[in-house]
Order: structure tokens, then C-alpha cells, then sequence
């Protein structure tokens, strides 16, 4: 029904992808753009949904296979939007793709295990090493190896490349590290803009060790630990030592709720931190989890999931702000300091590990879209309600089921667009 | 149909050094009778699918099978115009599991060579359904919600039908003093938008409004619901007393039926007598309108103030509700109830009742947002007031902070956690006693007036309000959590009834932003689906599924299994007691395909035959080769993309495993089983997803419901005189592929301590 008129979608997370694929079954054409070489964003990292508990490559498998069966979805990965320009109806946009440096007919990561190059691996937030080509997950979409092409060339003439290059030739993967970007023009009617969020940057929470202590990690780094494809192929192992964690905590509203930081609340931590006391009772059944909130915010029939949480006699919740996080130089282990907020007493305990409930930062607060009249509040925050639809947490922290809602109902905002001009 | 197949064997990726590609061949052209059978190295590159584009062009080829990589890569590259394509799984399914240049491996790979071409054999040339053409929409409810879904739609060109039982337009939101609006800079409260969405809905010519009116009934299905739109009255009270009897018959049915023979809730459904199938009378004055797709936003109601009767509700007049206060509001200063004194000190209490057994009764963030918006009144219209608030956990979720920070910038506002004990009348106040607060264990606090944050009770709890004239009843499934959604994370559009999406507080308790967003959507997928199923396509999951269930209907014994488990009400029912399909309503889960014993349910590319024959074309070798042989039923959606990874990770398994890939679980037909079993296949696993409460079922109960049938083969099997244990169900996750060598090194274990299964060559 929308005839030619197509849809730009920037961001292919779970709101991107939403949009996608809704506007694509409504009958737009539509071309989805994303900065990373695969699909998924940031529920791709995640080990488990709250509150059922379930694997988010489940709900992304579903929505690959819209994508695989729907001629009408154009699909770039590393790719980026350089510009738009236009108005409703009628936009140019200019679209910038970096070539993945490798050309392979669907590998997979154990094709190229012998690649002697490593690298920072940061689908798991820099806490194991991946080879220098590899496919970015296991269930990713576009499922296509990915080059990281200084780190190769840096090890040109290194042993052992020269044989791996030629292994991987007689596998059907071969390298084109000289492959330039390609730069192009779109003309679309309408353009969605879902480019998400990041984790706010734990180094700037000075006082809670995070990069100072061993032991001390952040939320999303959680996620890929409990992970059965993380780097500790799901076991909850503490960083210093890979010993088994008897006791963490749970520090809530770190930046989040803070003026110096980020003074509205990310929606989703305290749910999360919840969810993430599962992963290590579930894995070690003996260890104790302790919460340290200033609000417990569970939404909605999140509450029900709060309550089946708190039941657990050994996941401990406090109404309390931790100000301080120190490690103990011979054990590593974490010492939090900080306030009972109903007592007034003061806590200072020893846990075994940290973990930073960080919250949501709007990528758009760092990275404006790069188009006119486009507004924004005063955290980054897109706030227009004309022109570019942003959706998901370019307009406010939301939980997944949300992004959702809200990115189906871009799509229709991007199909009123298309339709009567 | 004739089908000319081409098969197209990839030698790529290690294959063809793996297998006997010749060997391989010749069980295509051969045994299989396949005119065209060609290997060559990745099929995907462009020069080869020329070759294939020839073979299409000049040899006729009309149906091809890719025999390399996954289905689940490349399906972009092997989609061509009218071809039906099947893939065969050499690569993740044999090669990466499985030892190079082993006997095993490749009677593994010529099996799913049979079997493909088996498949393709067995498909049906059948056009979509696309009888249903009606793109219009209906939207239950006028309030912000509905307002919003029906200007929404009506933007993008959709004429739309707007029902609101009140006899005028805006709902909740225009009984509001102020609203919270979630909007920059987010610091305080504003005017309800209400009166501004009201004349935009009448402004809008493709809306038509009936106020005073309610939904009668809706027939049919998607893209031809018929809906009878009548005067508010009396009626009503005797349709919903009605429907509640029927609610509670059914309830009861269901115990019986679990008692009896412990059926899951699933499989137990009340059966509308074949009488009440008669055309409705429709002798009262009336409209009749045909629509696509609806949108059931029919809002909330506040949950029995009697529950707060401990609170004092009922028996001191100053004790009130949030519903209630804003009503005081609206006649500027506020006044209590008793004696009209002005309020000089409120205290407001966020979460009054917090039961975990009291489902339903909880308000979310809206609570507490309305406590301090509330809070806000009184400090504005009387600056010398003094504002408490007391909360379990003070939630202003996003942004909503700053309002939050903002009140608590205001030194005439209190708040503080506290737990409250008790309320008393003091004389010319109110005491509230409240435990664990910031200022110590007990606190005591004196105020003109209380308020209680009533809790968000959906309007469905109450009554059917789309009163479905569907043979399993008037009202819309729930979910666990008592709404009427099914798939919240990852689908939250999604209902068990096709074709009927809720939005707003009908769906969970929101504010208005999130009600107008979750409106939008709803009116997306709205449109969508009258667009879809005009078209003659699925709606989601399976979107653009053109295929559509049949029955064989002279042979049905009007068992009604197939009406019963449906999960989306497709069937209704004939007089005579056969089903009655709805094919816009399906959503191709194929779970009744499954459910009938008579085999009469088919879809063109997915039919009782079709798998039966794929088992019975598996090569059996003979007892004495020490070769088992094993059939998996597995899961399309999850279990599929396990085995995948699992093969992407070089995991090994018995190669002595067939899988069969199903579009749910729930597909699986009994008489596969004993199709399997008689051909001499010495066991059976079924795998699925995870089910209960927390399903992750993309069909509700699918897995359940195939677990349900396996307690039910022992029959097949006493009579077969073969050993229950042959069968086995199993539930995965779709990242837990790590567990399957062990669940198939486990099940080849315990198969071995049986003899071969005795019918092999039969």
C-alpha cells in the first residue's frame, strides 16, 4: 500500500529491527542501517529477558527470519548515516558502509580459530580476546565474518600469517583488506531513528573502583559473564582470580538518579540487577546476592517478579547508598561503604564481587542525528515530535517490551509519511 | 502440481571432501528419481545461481533443493520468483557434526537427501486465502488510548469505527484535574490534552464515533469481522451475567476434565453447545459494520475501594481515593469531604494495598506519579499546605525524575517510605500510623486528608467487552498475569486472537505517554493485519505465510480436538459437530494439524503425509548392523537454530539421529509415531520450547500440548509391544545448544539396552 516509498530505519537493535519489520509487513520498503556488523544491538549481549527468563536470540531469531523472508528489507551493516537532509515525505540521506575486509561464504568463528591475531573482543565488554576475523556471535545476522583490518595489517609478515591467509583461501574466506568504504545517496519518505543507548561510562563513578578494582564490574559485563557464549562460557567466575562467587552485590543507581551523572532514572536496573541475582543463585545455589537500592522500581506485572525475587532468602535487599568501593589488596575482594538509608547506620561489608547497576545513556546525547530541526532535552534525549521519528531509548529509557511498542508504533509513523504525498 | 525438481548439491564449505558427493548423487537421481542433480561449490555466488536460473528458464525446474548450509543462511540468495525451495541441512546437520568420510556420516546425508526430496513431493499446489478484504478498523474504547489508535490510523488513510460506551469522548483523561505529561522539561503538571484529541477525532472525516454505544458482538475473523454496534442499556448487565455463567461452567468443566485425566489446562476447553450456533437475533435498533482488524482499548476501572478498608476507607469521609481527589480538584481549592474544610495537610499513600496474592491490584508507576501530581494541587492552590507522601518504593521511572526531584525541592512536601499501620479520626483529624519510615520505626502523622492510590483494574476483568461470537467463548485468553496479551517481551502486540490488538492501561497499567505510544502500535498492526490478510498472508510470527489450513472434512469424527487447541480460536464449529475453520484467524502454528487422530488437517507445504513420508523413506538397516536409527521432531523456531550452533561448535551426537524440523511442537501427529515405530526406527525424541507459566512457546502451548499427546502413546506402544522409554520429550532453550550431544548421548544410552526395535524390515 505504500507503493515505492521507503522507510529509512538507523539502528538495527530491537527497535530498529521492530520498526523494520513492522513497516515491512505493512507494505513499506524499507532499508535498515547499522553501525555494527551485525543486528541485534544491545539485547544481542544480554544472557536473559526479565522476567521469564528467557534467551533474547529467541524473539531476534523470529525477527531474522521476517528479515530473511521479506524482499522488501534491505539490510546494511557497518554502516552509518552521514547526513539527511528534506522533509517528510521526501529525505535524502547519505549512507556510509565500511566493508567488512572479508569475503566468506557464511563461516563461522571455529573456521578461523587459527587466526594467529587477537583482539579486544567487545561484544563481551573487553573481557576476553577475539581473533582478528570472526563472526561477531553466534546467532548473528548477518551471519558473515567480520575483518578487523588494522589489527591484520599490522600482523602482515608476522609467522603463521602468511599459512593462515592461505588455509582460509582454500575455505572460501578471503581477505580484501585494500576494500575502500563505500559512500551513497538515498532518497526516502520517511527515516526512524533508533540508535539506543550505551552503559554509562563506570569510570566516571570515581569513587566505586570500577577500572581500580579487579573485582568490580558493571551490569552489561553481568550479562555476558552469565552468558553460555560469554567468555567464561556462562560460569560466574570472579575476574581477579576465576574463583567461584560465594557473594555479590548489587549496587544500584550507579549515575543513574544523579545529578552529576545521569539525574534521570534508566527504568530497567533494578529489574536487571534483580534478574542478575538469578544468574548466580541459579549457578551457584550456596552464594548470597545483596541489593543496595535506593528505590526497588519493578513496573507494572514486574512486581510479580520482584516479589518471586525477594522470596529468595538468599538474595538480601537494603534501602541503602554505597559511596565507596575499595578492594582488599591481598584477597581482592570488594569493600562497599556507604549508608543504611532507613537506620541510618552505616555499611561497610566485604563481597567477593561488585556489580555496578549502570545505567542507560542515549547515544544521541553523544552523537546528534545529522539532520536539521531535530530537538532534544536537556540529557540527549530526542523530544520532536515532527520529522525524524526517534523511538526507543533515543526518547527515554525502556524496557525491551516497550522499545517494542513503541518502535511498531514508528512504523506507522513512517507508513503516514508515505502515504498521501 | 508437476514438479520438475532440481537438486543442487554444494561441495562447499568441506562437503564435498566430507561426503561422497557421487554416492550422494545418485540417491537423487536414482533411488529419488530426480531429473536434475548438479554439485558444485557454493551455490550462493552469483555465477552459480545463473545455473540454477537456466535450469528454471530452460529445463522447467519448478521446485529446487539447495542440499549444503543451514536454511537459516542464504535464504535471500535462493528465493526466485514462483519456485518452491527446500533446503537440505548438510553442513550444520552432518559435515560439522559428524566424522568426515565415515559409513555413518553419509547414510546420515543420503536419509536427508530421501527425506527432502520426499517433502517436495508431498507439496501441494494450493492458492492463499484472500477472501477477506475489509481493510477498515474498529477501535473499542474512547479514551486517550482509543482516541489516539483511531486518529493514528486514520492518518495513514484508514477509515476507522470509534466505540465508547459513555456518552461522550475522552475517558479517564478528561475527568483529570492536571495531567503528568512525561514532555520536556518534565518538571511539572499541565492541562489534559483530552479536549484537544476530542476535536481532532471529530475533525477527522474517516473516523465515524458512536458515544453511548458498546460493541454487541463480533463474528468471523480477520478482514471480515462483523460487528454489531448497539445502544448502551440494560442489556449489557444480562450479557455479562450471561457470559460470567458461562465463564464459571467452563471452570468448572475444566477441574472435572483435570481430575479425570489430569489434561493440561490447555487441552481442556468448554464446548457452546451446536444450538447456540444459530444466526444472533438482532431485533433491537443497531449498526452492523464489517472491519479488518480491531483495537481493544477499552481502559481500566479502580479496583474495590473496600479493600482499604482497614485504611478507613468507608468509614471516616475523609479517607479517599486518587480517582476521587481529582473530582475535589477540579473545584479549585481543595476541600474535604466531612465538614468542607479547607485542606490545609494531605497525606497520600502510593501503594496501599501490596498483597502478592492479590493479583491485578497494582497501578505500576502511575501510582506514585499521581501522588505527587497530586500533592501538586494542593501546594499550588494553598501555599501554606503541607503535602506527605508515603511509598514502598517511590518509582518515576525515565525521565519522570526530574518531576520527581522537583516536588522534592518543595519544602511543603514530605516524602518518605513508610509502611502504614493504622488510620484513626483524632476529632478534627486523621491519624496515620506508619512503620519503617525515614524518620524512625513509628511514626505518627496528623492530616485532613487521606488519599489511597487506587489500583488500575483492566477493564477485561470485568467483562468479555469484544464479545466474540467464537466457539470457545466471548472473552479474550489471559495471560498468567491476568491481561490479554501473550507474547509481552518480544511480541507485545500479540493476542490469541488474531486480528485484536489491546493498547493502553487494558493491557497494564501506563501513563498517558505510554498509552498514546502503545496506542500507535496498536493501530500499526491493526492496519497491518487487514493489509496482510487481504493478501491472503500470516500475521506474525509466521508473517506472509501464504499457506492455510484444509480439512478433509468427510472423514472428521467431530472429535473437536481441533476447535479445542487451537490457541487462537480459529475453529468454529458446524451444527453437525465438524469444524468449522476461520483461515484468516489461524496463524499457521499447525498445532491442529497435530491434534486430529482422523489426519484430515493438512497445509500445502506441511501436511500429515508429507512428514509420515519423510519417516518412512528413512533407510532402515537391518537389526544386525548395530545401527539404530532415531527420529527428533524438533522445533523450527528454537530447537532448529540449537542444532545449528551446535554444529557451528563442531559438537558431536549420534549420527544415527534424523531430525525433522516442525513448525511447533504442537504439530506432532501421533500417527508419526506410529509410522516411525512400526517401520523398524527404534526411538523418538521430541524437542521444544520451554512451557508453563513462562512459556516460550511462539504458538502458547505447543510444546505443552505435545507433551500432553506423548503421555498418551503408551496405547501405541503396548500394542507395538515395544518399551515406553523408546520416547522421550525434551524442553530447550534456544541458547542451551551445549545440552544437546548430552541429551542424545543420554537417550542412545538408555535405546541400547533395548533390543532393535523388532519391525525393521517390515
Amino acid at each position: 500500500m505504500a507503493g515505492d516509498k521507503t522507510v529509512l530505519v538507523v539502528g538495527g537493535g530491537i527497535s530498529g529491527i521492530t520498526a523494520a519489520v513492522e513497516a515491512a509487513e505493512v507494505g513499506c520498503k524499507v532499508i535498515l542501517v547499522e553501525k555494527l556488523p551485525y543486528l541485534g544491538g544491545r539485547v544481542a549481549q544480554l544472557n536473559k529477558y526479565f522476567p521469564k527468563l528467557c534467551p533474547p536470540t529467541c524473539g531476534l531469531e523470529i525477527n531474522y527470519k521476517r528479515i530473511r523472508r521479506n524482499p522488501d528489507i534491505t539490510v546494511y551493516t557497518r554502516a552509518e548515516v552521514l547526513n539527511i537532509s528534506g522533509t517528510a515525505g521526501n529525505y535524502k540521506a547519505t549512507v556510509k558502509v565500511t566493508p567488512r575486509y572479508v569475503e566468506d561464504h557464511t563461516a563461522t568463528s571455529k573456521c578461523v580459530e587459527d587466526c594467529p591475531v587477537e583482539i579486544t573482543n567487545e561484544f563481551n565488554y573487553g573481557m576476553d580476546k577475539t581473533k582478528a576475523v570472526s563472526l561477531p556471535y553466534e546467532m548473528a545476522y548477518p551471519m558473515n565474518l567480520v575483518a578487523d583490518r588494522d589489527a591484520l595489517l599490522k600482523a602482515k609478515g608476522q609467522p603463521g600469517m602468511a599459512e593462515f591467509v592461505e588455509a582460509c583461501n582454500a575455505k572460501g574466506i578471503r581477505f580484501n583488506l585494500d576494500a575502500e568504504p563505500e559512500t551513497f545517496d538515498l532518497d526516502v519518505s520517511s527515516v526512524v531513528w533508533a540508535t539506543g543507548w550505551r552503559p554509562y561510562d563506570a569510570k566516571k563513578l570515581t569513587k566505586l573502583g570500577f577500572g581500580t578494582c579487579a573485582n568490580v564490574i558493571t551490569n552489561v559485563m553481568m550479562e555476558r559473564l552469565a552468558a553460555p557464549s560469554g567468555p567464561t562460557k556462562g560460569q560466574i567466575l570472579r575476574p581477579s582470580d576465576g574463583k567461584k562467587i560465594n557473594s555479590i552485590a548489587f549496587v544500584q543507581c550507579a549515575g543513574s538518579r544523579d545529578r552529576n551523572h545521569l539525574p534521570y532514572c534508566s527504568s530497567i536496573c533494578c529489574l536487571a540487577s534483580l534478574k542478575q541475582a538469578t544468574y548466580l543463585r541459579d549457578y551457584n545455589p550456596e552464594a548470597q546476592a545483596h541489593i543496595f537500592y535506593i528505590d526497588l522500581r519493578a513496573y507494572g506485572r514486574f512486581e510479580f517478579f520482584y516479589d518471586r525475587v525477594r522470596n529468595d532468602d538468599k538474595i538480601l535487599l537494603t534501602k541503602g547508598k554505597i559511596v565507596s568501593i575499595t578492594e582488599d589488596p591481598v584477597t581482592k575482594d570488594v569493600i562497599l561503604e556507604g549508608e543504611d538509608i532507613l537506620s541510618g547506620q552505616k555499611i561497610r561489608r566485604t563481597f567477593d564481587m561488585a556489580v555496578l547497576a549502570t545505567g542507560m545513556q542515549p547515544n544521541t546525547s553523544l552523537e546528534k542525528i545529522p539532520a536539521q530541526n531535530v530537538k532534544y532535552d536537556e540529557f540527549g534525549f530526542v523530544i520532536s515530535d515532527e520529522g525524524i521519528h526517534a523511538t526507543g531509548v533515543s526518547k527515554r529509557p525502556m524496557d525491551v517490551g516497550t522499545c517494542l511498542q513503541d518502535a511498531t508504533g514508528a512504523a506507522l509513523r513512517a507508513l503516514q509519511d508515505t502515504v498521501g504525498r | 502440481m508437476d514438479l520438475k525438481i532440481g537438486v543442487y548439491i554444494d561441495t562447499g564449505y568441506g562437503i564435498g571432501e566430507a561426503l561422497d558427493i557421487e554416492s550422494l548423487s545418485k540417491v537423487a537421481t536414482k533411488e529419488m528419481k530426480v531429473p536434475i542433480c548438479r554439485a558444485e561449490a557454493y551455490w550462493s555466488d552469483p555465477d552459480k545461481l545463473e545455473i540454477i536460473k537456466s535450469d528454471i528458464a530452460n529445463e522447467g525446474v519448478n521446485a529446487i533443493i539447495i542440499a549444503g548450509p543451514s536454511p537459516r543462511v542464504f535464504q535471500e540468495a535462493f528465493r526466485f520468483d514462483g519456485i518452491i525451495t527446500e533446503r537440505i541441512n548438510l553442513r550444520e546437520q552432518v559435515i560439522w557434526s559428524h566424522p568426515a568420510n565415515d559409513e555413518d556420516t553419509q547414510m546420515l546425508a543420503e536419509d536427508y537427501m530421501r527425506m527432502g526430496v520426499t517433502k517436495l513431493n508431498k507439496y501441494e499446489d494450493r492458492a492463499p486465502f484472500d477472501e477477506a478484504s475489509e481493510k477498515s478498523i474498529l477501535v473499542i474504547g474512547g479514551g486517550i488510548t482509543g482516541m489516539t489508535a483511531a486518529l493514528e490510523a486514520a492518518r495513514a488513510g484508514t477509515q476507522v469505527y470509534l466505540v465508547e460506551k459513555e456518552p461522550q469522548l475522552g475517558g479517564w483523561a478528561a475527568k483529570y484535574h492536571k495531567v503528568f505529561t512525561g514532555r520536556a522539561p518534565y518538571d511539572s503538571i499541565v492541562d489534559s490534552p483530552v479536549q484537544d484529541k476530542i476535536a481532532a477525532v471529530k475533525a477527522t472525516s474517516n473516523i465515524k464515533v458512536f458515544t453511548g454505544h458498546r460493541v454487541y458482538s463480533i463474528a468471523g475473523s480477520p478482514g471480515m469481522f462483523d460487528v454489531i454496534i448497539r445502544e448502551d442499556g440494560p442489556w449489557i448487565d444480562r450479557l455479562v451475567r450471561e457470559q460470567n455463567e458461562w465463564l464459571e461452567a467452563k471452570k468448572a468443566k475444566e477441574q472435572i476434565g483435570q481430575e479425570d485425566e489430569q489434561k493440561p489446562k490447555a487441552a481442556a476447553a468448554a464446548e457452546t453447545p451446536a444450538e447456540e450456533e444459530a444466526p444472533e437475533p438482532t431485533d433491537f435498533p443497531h449498526e452492523k459494520v464489517r472491519v479488518g482488524a480491531v483495537v481493544l482499548a477499552a481502559g481500566w476501572r479502580p479496583e474495590d475501594a473496600s479493600a482499604f478498608a482497614d485504611l478507613g476507607y468507608g468509614e471516616y469521609p475523609d479517607v479517599i481515593t486518587s480517582v476521587e481527589l481529582e473530582e475535589l480538584a477540579k473545584n479549585g481549592k481543595i476541600k474535604r469531604p466531612s465538614d468542607g474544610k479547607e485542606v490545609n495537610t494531605i497525606a497520600f499513600i502510593d501503594t496501599p494495598n501490596q498483597k502478592a496474592d492479590h493479583p491485578l491490584l497494582f497501578s505500576s508507576s502511575v501510582a506514585s506519579l499521581v501522588a505527587l501530581k497530586q500533592a501538586h494541587y494542593l501546594r499550588q492552590t494553598n501555599p501554606e499546605s503541607r503535602a506527605y507522601i508515603f511509598y514502598e518504593n517511590m518509582r518515576t521511572p525515565g525521565q519522570y525524575e526530574k518531576f520527581y526531584q522537583a516536588m522534592q525541592d518543595d519544602p511543603g512536601v514530605f516524602l518518605s517510605k513508610g509502611t502504614p499501620v493504622g488510620v484513626s479520626n483524632g476529632g478534627s483529624a486523621l491519624t496515620i500510623e506508619l512503620k519503617d519510615t525515614l524518620l524512625g520505626e513509628h511514626m505518627k502523622v496528623k492530616v485532613d486528608l487521606l488519599v489511597l492510590s487506587t489500583g488500575m483494574v483492566p477493564a477485561t476483568k470485568d467483562s468479555a467487552i469484544v464479545n466474540l461470537k467464537y466457539r470457545q467463548g466471548p472473552f479474550m485468553p489471559e495471560n498468567v498475569y491476568g491481561f490479554n496479551d501473550s507474547h509481552f517481551i518480544c511480541f507485545p502486540y500479540e493476542t490469541q486472537r488474531t486480528g485484536i490488538y489491546t493498547a493502553g492501561c487494558v493491557k497494564n497499567p501506563m501513563d498517558f505517554l505510554t498509552c498514546e505510544m502503545d496506542a500507535t502500535g496498536a493501530a500499526l498492526k491493526a492496519i497491518q493485519c487487514a493489509e496482510l490478510t487481504a493478501q491472503g498472508r500470516a500475521v506474525a510470527p509466521r508473517a506472509g505465510d501464504e499457506s492455510f489450513p484444509q480439512i478433509f472434512l468427510q472423514r472428521c469424527t467431530q472429535c473437536k480436538r481441533c476447535t479445542e487447541e487451537c490457541p487462537f480460536g480459529a475453529y468454529d464449529e458446524k451444527p453437525d459437530g465438524t469444524p468449522l475453520p476461520n483461515p484468516t484467524r489461524c496463524r499457521r502454528c499447525a498445532i491442529c494439524m497435530g491434534s486430529c487422530p482422523e489426519r484430515l488437517i493438512s497445509f500445502r507445504d506441511h501436511s500429515v503425509d508429507m512428514i509420515g513420508s519423510m519417516v518412512k523413506i528413512i533407510d532402515v538397516p537391518d537389526e544386525y548392523s548395530e545401527k539404530p536409527r532415531v527420529v527428533v521432531f524438533i522445533c523450527e523456531n528454537d530447537a532448529y537454530p540449537v542444532v545449528d550452533m551446535a554444529g557451528m561448535n563442531r559438537l558431536e551426537y549420534s549420527p544415527h539421529v534424523r531430525f525433522i524440523p516442525l513448525r511447533c511442537l504442537g504439530n506432532i501427529n501421533m500417527v508419526w509415531i506410529a509410522d516411525a515405530l512400526s517401520k523398524g526406527i527404534d526411538g523418538i525424541m521430541l524437542i521444544g520450547c520451554k512451557y508453563g507459566d513462562d512459556y516460550q512457546c511462539h504458538f502458547v502451548k505447543g510444546s505443552e500440548l505435545a507433551e500432553y499427546r506423548m503421555s498418551k502413546i503408551s496405547e501405541t506402544l503396548q500394542r507395538l509391544a515395544l518399551e515406553p522409554d523408546r520416547i522421550s520429550v525434551h524442553q530447550l532453550a534456544i541458547d542451551e545448544f551445549n545440552k544437546l550431544p548430552k541429551i542424545i548421548g543420554e537417550f542412545m544410552e538408555r535405546l541400547s539396552e533395548f533390543e532393535p526395535n523388532p519391525y525393521k524390515g517390515f
